[in-house]
């Protein structure tokens, strides 16, 4: 996991899912519980409160897959999730949490 | 029928706001407002709050099952009949575990329930209290939405939010799990919100309806799949429309029998695992395929990459994640069926389709669905005619699940929309019964009539009481093969008749125990003329069993063995 070469080849398949979430106790078991019941890993999950608090923000790393597309759009009808966008293996939020990961 | 929308009136608005209620009470005021009218359940200590609020409700029928999953069935019953939300009850730990087969069912089936659940004490959940299970972890995966609810003035919004979630787009259960301190709590009520009601759905792309006018024109071998969505949007008429109107082959789901009269000259009937050599040969040839509201099961498609397989395809699906889940589609419309086919039915031409019509005429002459003694009222076919021609299309047909359902499916001239209520995609032994009570709650003008086995009647049979206790007009037609009929015949067919654990050795005296529980019982086997009988059982009021052996080794056929594609059917 560690060498460059292997996080590079991982990062080729790997994408980068931001949710915005009401913020209450629960919502994650929502989000979660469709990954798992697919036995499809989540690599990575962090989650903060945004603004007033009313809301939050899932930030999901998640291997490439044949079932992707399908998985967003069911994330895209749970009623606790306010919008999902998709971002490419790139995105910086994990990159620079991986200092804490050493 | 008493339809929600003409309740409003009702209320008296003399009551005056702001009120002192408490939790339990805005429940019970909500339900009203609601347009609910009967509910199902059982109490216990965690639900009790709601239940005394309930004894004092003139407006509120409870019906006290004798299990929580026949209470689920009944109001899924009610919600199946009149495509309404209906609503079940529970108290915590097994009260709210007993549940879950209904509403999972009711996710599987897309039918509109709202579940509601007492919890323990706020203070006391996560200490495992007495009767506490974590009901909102259990039902996260086998609801559309659910809710703990943590005080007594979010009841105001969310039991409204939750019947309108349970109703708006593709329908769906939704569980509001509330704690007793919650049930207790008083607060002010200044305001009463709005009962909560469906959404809009946005209406389907312009450009993608034109496209799929013009696919639909085009085609040589169209067929029309029409699956239970249809049934929800309340969409038959139009759906027969347009297969009229563009000369459509249609075939159905087994959700969507009765949205085309079986009898149309256009119908194929039901596709699929149990569906007729004529229709799987035909799907196999068309080359378009136009899928409205239906979800491409596996039960419907045998092995996917074997269906339809020269097809273009046009799923309309309320629900975006249905397409492109199983088949990719060429046009994928989401939006409302009954929408869709509003827009699409003008942009139609009327082609002669002379060949392909001609075609699929020589496949049913060919390879017709055959019905063995169907004039034999001592074998299954034979029953189920019998028992139809008894009846009008006023009737109600319930299943339970297994060869008597695949029997009833095939063979029932099913010709209306919510006739047939059944359990699709759980496939639930022991939904039968307690669901045609729940229909003939939600419709006590017509006879609901429950085909079901010997192995399914024993999973809810407690709600025999219910039944005689609701007087509900109910008929239950028990054909019993003194066996797991499916599970034996696929032990014969597929495990090299190695027949274990589906023969039943000890079997109940039907008549006796229906007797026993207060419902009238008559047994075919000792009646010299079982139509005349049929008749006369059928024409009574009030609930009645009427029990008919058949033989062990009779087969639903044709079959597709599971995970084979559906031109490789065995016998029929």
């Amino acid at each position: 996991m560690n060498s460059i070469a292997s996080t590079e080849n991982q990062a080729l398949s790997r994408t980068v899912l931001e949710l915005d979430v009401n913020n209450h106790a629960g919502v994650m078991s929502h989000v979660v519980g469709l990954f798992s019941r697919r036995a499809y890993n989540v690599e990575g999950i962090l989650v903060m409160p945004v603004g007033s608090g009313v809301t939050s923000r899932i930030w999901l790393l998640v291997n490439e897959d044949e079932r992707l597309d399908q998985m967003v759009k069911q994330i895209e009808k749970l009623e606790d999730v306010l919008a999902v966008r998709r971002h490419g293996a790139e995105h910086e939020v994990f990159v620079r949490l991986e200092e804490f990961f050493r | 029928m008493p339809k929600a929308a003409v309740y409003f009136e009702e209320i008296p608005l003399s009551q005056q706001t702001p009120e002192t209620l408490t939790g339990a009470q805005i429940v019970v005021r909500l339900l009203e407002r609601q347009g609910i009218r009967t509910l199902t359940g059982i109490p216990g200590g965690a639900i009790l709050p709601i239940y005394d609020a309930l004894s004092k409700s003139a407006l509120l029928h409870h019906v006290l099952a004798r299990h929580e999953q026949g209470g689920g069935f009944m109001a899924q019953g009610m919600a199946r009949a009149t495509g309404l939300p209906a609503v079940c009850m529970a108290s915590s730990g097994p009260g709210a575990t007993n549940l879950l087969t209904a509403i999972a069912d009711a996710k599987l089936d897309s039918i509109p329930l709202v579940a509601i659940t007492g919890q323990v004490p706020k203070p006391m959940i996560g200490t495992d209290a007495f009767q506490e299970v974590d009901t909102y972890g259990l039902s996260i995966p086998i609801t559309k939405h659910n809710f703990l609810v943590g005080s007594a003035d979010e009841l105001l919004s969310i039991i409204p939010r939750a019947f309108c979630i349970a109703a708006s787009g593709r329908p769906g259960p939704v569980l509001i799990d509330i704690p007793k301190d919650v049930q207790n709590q008083l607060v002010e009520v200044d305001e009463w919100p709005e009962p909560g009601r469906a959404d809009r759905v946005p209406a389907p792309a312009a450009e993608l309806i034109e496209a799929a006018a013009a696919m639909i024109n085009a085609a040589a071998r169209p067929i029309l799949y029409l699956g239970g969505g249809v049934v929800h949007s309340g969409a038959s008429g139009a759906a027969v429309a347009l297969a009229e109107k563009a000369r459509l082959p249609t075939v159905m789901t087994l959700m969507a029998l009765g949205a085309m009269p079986v009898d149309h000259p256009l119908s194929l009937g039901m596709l699929g695992m149990h569906g007729a050599r004529c229709t799987n040969l035909a799907l196999d040839e068309c080359d378009l395929l136009i899928a409205v509201g239906a979800r491409f099961d596996d039960r419907a498609t045998g092995k996917v990459a074997g269906f339809c397989p020269q097809a273009k395809i046009i799923h309309i699906d309320i629900d975006p994640s249905e397409l492109d889940k199983i088949k990719t589609a060429h046009i994928g419309i989401a939006g409302d069926v009954g929408a869709a086919l509003a827009m699409l039915l003008p942009a139609i031409e009327t082609p002669a389709r002379a060949s392909w019509l001609a075609r699929v005429t020589t496949l049913k002459a060919e390879h017709p669905l055959r019905m063995p003694g169907i004039d034999d009222p001592r074998t299954p076919y034979g029953l189920i005619r019998a028992v139809a021609d008894c009846l009008d299309d006023q009737a109600t047909i319930t299943t339970d699940v297994g060869q008597h359902q695949m029997w009833v499916a095939q063979a029932y001239p099913l010709r209306r929309s919510r006739q047939w209520l059944t359990s699709g995609g759980l496939g639930t032994m022991g939904f039968g019964m307690p669901a045609a009570i729940g229909a003939a709650l939600a419709e006590p003008q017509r006879t609901v009539v429950c085909f079901t086995g010997d192995g399914s009647i024993l999973m809810n049979i407690q709600e025999l009481v219910t039944a005689a206790e609701e007087d509900v007009n109910v008929k239950i037609v028990l054909m019993n093969n003194a066996s797991l009929g499916l599970v034996f015949q696929q032990q014969t067919l597929f495990y090299g008749e190695r027949i274990y654990a589906s023969r039943f050795k000890g079997m109940p005296d039907f008549v006796r125990v229906a007797e026993g529980f207060g419902v009238p019982a008559i047994d075919l086997d000792r009646e010299s003329d079982p139509p005349a009988a049929l008749a006369r059982a059928l024409s009574s009021s009030g609930p009645m069993l009427i029990h008919a052996s058949i033989a062990m080794h009779e087969q639903v056929l044709p079959m597709v063995p599971p995970g084979a594609a559906n031109k490789e059917m065995i016998g029929g």
